[in-house]
This record gives C-alpha cells, sequence and structure tokens, in this order.
C-alpha cells in the first residue's frame, strides 16, 4: 500500500471487511438502533426540557426549586454515570409490571432510552431557558401597546422570534445527544459505534472498522447541521436577530 | 430493598484517593488526566483557534477541517482510533492514562481552539487599528492589546468547556482507566450496590462540576467591566495616574 510504505508502516488494507459476510449488515443495523435511541431520546428530551423549563417560571416556589434541581443535577454530572446507574442501579426500585417489561424489550436499550432523554432534558431545559431570557420583556409590552391581546402577543410576536434564536442552540444540543447515543455501547446497545467495535473484534481491521463509523457519525452530524442552517437562514428576520451564543455542552 | 451506604465508608479511599485523585497502584485517576488534558488541550486549541484566523488558505483551511472533523465526532470514537489503532500500526499497546490523554487533548482542541476563535474576534477591530497606528508590532497587538482583551471574554465559555472535558474522563474508564467511573465499577461489582455506588460518584462528579460553574459565575461578574467595582476603581486610579 503506497500510505503504508510512505509511512514506513506495515498495515494491509481490506476494506472489503465492511460488506463481506455479516459485516454490512451489522452496520445498517447499528445505524438504525443509533438512530431510533436518537430520536426517541430526544423527543422524550425536548418534553422533560419544555416541562422542566415551563416550572422554573410558575409563581410556586416547591415547584419552581424541584425544576431547578433536575436541571443542575442531571446536566452536571457524567452522561457515562447515569447510563450505568439506570441500567444496573436503578430498575429494581421500579414496580415489578415495569422491571418485567423492561426485561421483555431490551433492558439495554431502554435504559439507555432513559438516561440520554433524563440527561438530555436537563441540558434541553437551559437552552430553552437562554433563549426566552433573551427576549426583553420590552417586546411583549410593545406588542400589547400596539392593541394585541397577551395570548396574540405570544401567538404572532413572542414565540415565532424566540423559535428562531433557539434553533441554533438546539441544534447543536440535537446533535451533541447523537453524538453522545454513542455511549449507549458500555451498557450493551448494539449502536453504530458498538458495531464498529464488533468488525473490530472478528477481523482484527481497527482501521477499516472505525474509520466507517467515524465516517457515518460525520455524514450524519454535517447533514443534520446543514439542513438546519438552511432552516436558519430561510426563516431569518433580516436585521433583528443575532445569533444567541452556542449552548453550552 | 435495603440501602448500604455503609460501603461508600469501607471504599472511599479507593474511589476519592484512587478514583479521584489518582494516587494509588493503578495510576489513572479523574483529577490526574482532566488537569492535564485541560492545559495541553487550550494550548493546542489557541493554535488552532489563531490558525483558524489566518488569512493565508493553507493555514485557514486545515485548522478549519480540523475543528468541523472532531465536533462531527463522538469522542468515544477517537478514543478507540488511538486505543486500537496505535497497537495495530506501531504492534505495542500504549498505557490507558496516555492514550484517554492523547484522545481528550485531540479531541477538546477542536473545541477550545472554537472558543479562542470566537474570544479574539469579539476583540473590536479599532483596537487592532488604534495598537499599529501607535507603532506597535503584529506580536506585541496580540500580546499586550488583543490577547488580553480576548481572555477576558471567553471565560465564561472556557470554564463551561473545562467542566465538559471533566465530564468527559469518565469516558476513559471504558478502555479500563482507573478513573472515579471505573472505581465505583470495580466496587460495585464486588459488593453487588449499584445503586449506591452509582448515586455515590454522581454526588462527587456533582460537587466538582457544580462548584466550577458557581467559581465561573463569580468569576464573570468579577470580570466584567461593568459589574466590578474593585475594577473600575482600578481603572479610575489608573487614569488618574496617567493624567496627574
Amino acid at each position: 500500500m503506497p500510505l503504508s510504505g510512505f509511512l514506513g508502516i506495515q498495515y494491509d488494507f481490506q476494506w472489503s471487511v465492511l460488506w463481506t459476510g455479516e459485516h454490512g449488515r451489522w452496520l445498517l443495523q447499528g445505524i438504525w438502533t443509533t438512530l431510533r435511541l436518537s430520536v426517541l431520546a430526544w423527543i422524550i428530551a425536548w418534553l422533560l426540557g419544555i416541562l422542566s423549563g415551563a416550572l422554573r417560571t410558575v409563581p410556586f416556589a416547591p415547584l419552581r426549586a424541584l425544576a431547578t434541581c433536575y436541571v443542575e443535577f442531571f446536566r452536571n454530572v457524567p452522561l457515562l454515570v447515569w447510563l450505568f446507574f439506570w441500567y444496573f442501579g436503578a430498575p429494581q426500585f421500579f414496580p415489578q409490571a415495569i422491571q418485567d417489561w423492561f426485561n421483555l424489550h431490551g433492558p439495554e436499550f431502554w435504559s439507555a432510552v432513559v438516561g440520554l432523554s433524563v440527561y438530555h432534558g436537563a441540558r434541553m431545559s437551559e437552552v430553552i431557558r437562554a433563549g426566552i431570557q433573551s427576549i426583553p420583556k420590552t417586546l411583549l409590552e410593545a406588542s400589547v401597546a400596539t392593541g394585541l391581546s397577551v395570548g396574540q402577543a405570544y401567538r404572532l410576536i413572542i414565540i415565532p422570534i424566540a423559535l428562531r434564536l433557539i434553533v441554533p442552540p438546539a441544534t447543536n444540543e440535537s446533535l451533541n445527544l447523537l453524538k453522545n447515543s454513542s455511549l449507549a455501547l458500555t451498557i450493551g446497545v448494539a449502536e453504530l459505534t458498538f458495531m464498529s467495535r464488533q468488525i473490530e473484534t472478528y477481523t482484527a481491521k481497527a482501521f477499516e472498522a472505525l474509520t466507517a463509523g467515524t465516517l457515518i457519525y460525520l455524514v450524519l452530524c454535517v447533514g443534520i447541521a446543514s439542513v438546519m442552517g438552511q432552516v436558519e437562514r430561510n426563516f431569518r428576520i433580516p436585521g433583528l436577530i443575532a445569533r444567541v451564543g452556542r449552548a453550552e455542552h | 430493598m435495603s440501602f448500604d451506604w455503609g460501603i461508600i465508608l469501607t471504599n472511599w479511599k479507593f474511589l476519592i484517593i484512587q478514583g479521584l485523585l489518582g494516587f494509588g497502584a493503578f495510576g489513572g485517576g479523574t483529577l490526574r488526566l482532566a488537569i492535564p488534558a485541560i492545559v495541553l488541550g487550550f494550548i493546542l486549541g489557541t493554535i488552532i483557534g489563531l490558525c483558524r484566523l489566518a488569512h493565508r488558505p493553507w493555514i485557514h483551511y486545515p485548522a478549519v477541517l480540523y475543528v468541523e472533523f472532531f465536533r462531527g465526532v463522538p469522542l468515544v470514537m477517537v478514543i478507540f482510533w488511538f486505543w486500537f489503532i496505535i497497537p495495530q500500526i506501531t504492534g505495542q499497546r500504549l498505557p490507558e492514562y496516555t492514550v484517554a490523554l492523547t484522545a481528550f487533548v485531540v479531541f477538546e482542541a477542536a473545541y477550545l481552539g472554537e472558543i479562542v476563535r470566537a474570544g479574539i474576534q469579539s476583540v473590536p477591530r479599532g483596537q487592532v487599528e488604534a495598537a499599529t497606528a501607535g507603532g506597535l508590532s503584529y506580536g506585541h497587538t496580540m500580546l499586550h492589546v488583543v490577547l488580553p482583551q480576548a481572555i477576558r471574554n471567553m471565560i465564561p465559555s472556557l470554564v463551561t468547556q473545562f467542566i465538559v472535558l471533566f465530564k468527559d474522563t469518565s469516558l476513559a474508564s471504558i478502555i479500563g482507566m482507573m478513573d472515579l467511573t471505573k472505581a465505583a465499577q470495580t466496587v460495585s461489582q464486588r459488593e453487588i450496590r449499584p445503586f449506591e455506588m452509582y448515586l455515590f460518584i454522581a454526588v462527587v462528579y456533582w460537587i466538582c462540576t457544580y462548584s466550577m460553574s458557581r467559581f465561573s459565575q463569580w468569576l464573570e461578574i468579577r470580570m466584567s467591566p461593568e459589574r466590578a467595582p474593585t475594577r473600575r476603581a482600578a481603572l479610575r486610579e489608573a487614569a488618574r495616574a496617567a493624567t496627574a
């Protein structure tokens, strides 16, 4: 091989290991599991984010404190610890019926869904809060002063602007979720990283197997980022909105 | 189901001294990995950030490619790259600690590079023009005018990224490095007490990251020119001294 010869390294590239035998199917299954895991966790994370974000603004202090505790505790602890916690530690405390359902439907996968969505829900909550806070109060006052009702002001002015402000950091956060779904391999979910690793184990061709996994992640991330960038540009209000800072990672 | 919180007391030395601090027979350690990774990652990140700002395309585009590549790939993949491919090429396995540190520095430098770039770009152009008009060379302008202001603007995002890196060090346990997560895993497998163990290290991680984020909030208030009375007083003093 020219590259290996140039570097003085003996390595025999065999890209065919990626599609011979079962391997091609493994990779496709890995992509499918990664997408299924990410999309499910993404939906739940949004719901948790919106719920806890809303609870942090209610005029009842205990509920506010509860939501703040959730956000601060879950987002400040490594996701890996949460995955181990939800997979190894937590299930024994659930009612028997839920445990049985878990065990029947793949406990690894569902622990990963719970771990990812609870962790990313806390982070999503911060993204949503930052978006809402970046809208000045005077905007609402101004819209009410022009004769809109509060409901109309929210529907026609506040929410359309807030959504545009949230799109860039929320995209960033969604991509983080997709990349973080790779941690599910530690509890045995057969997602993309797991499958590349498995091809490596079976063929001892680390370079080819890991390149395949890396490129697939790269294509997914760059693809989603460019679609969302286009969305952002299409819905931009000229001169009104500067990009909010990137979301915390 | 009964709890047994006593196992934390009986294993605290292994968890904290070995796992968190990294003093013990196994090497590794969360903090012993995180601190060098932060320092080296910041140095490499600054270089990449400056390269990205360069006008020459053969310096600029490789830096862009580097950042975009590592931001689109999960950290686990990068760790696996170093862990599985180096032995195949060189024929010998590197220690877990070296692999983890290399992977973290290379990966985090992409994120830190973006922060450095944004920080430098946040310094108004007029500052550079004024410094150049005042006769400073490019190097002096960067060192005495741009970087001090840029670093002040970067601090909140830098601390946030350091927190992220600190949390990410838990991934070193995947390749078997004895950090806080791996230590908890070991104890929990021996004692079959996963709930208590993982909840305990969650609290330990939380104490570390939460105090870092409080520190960053404090620093942000202290360093912002509008809100820090001591700083404003110092500036006023300097102005008075200069005019006197």
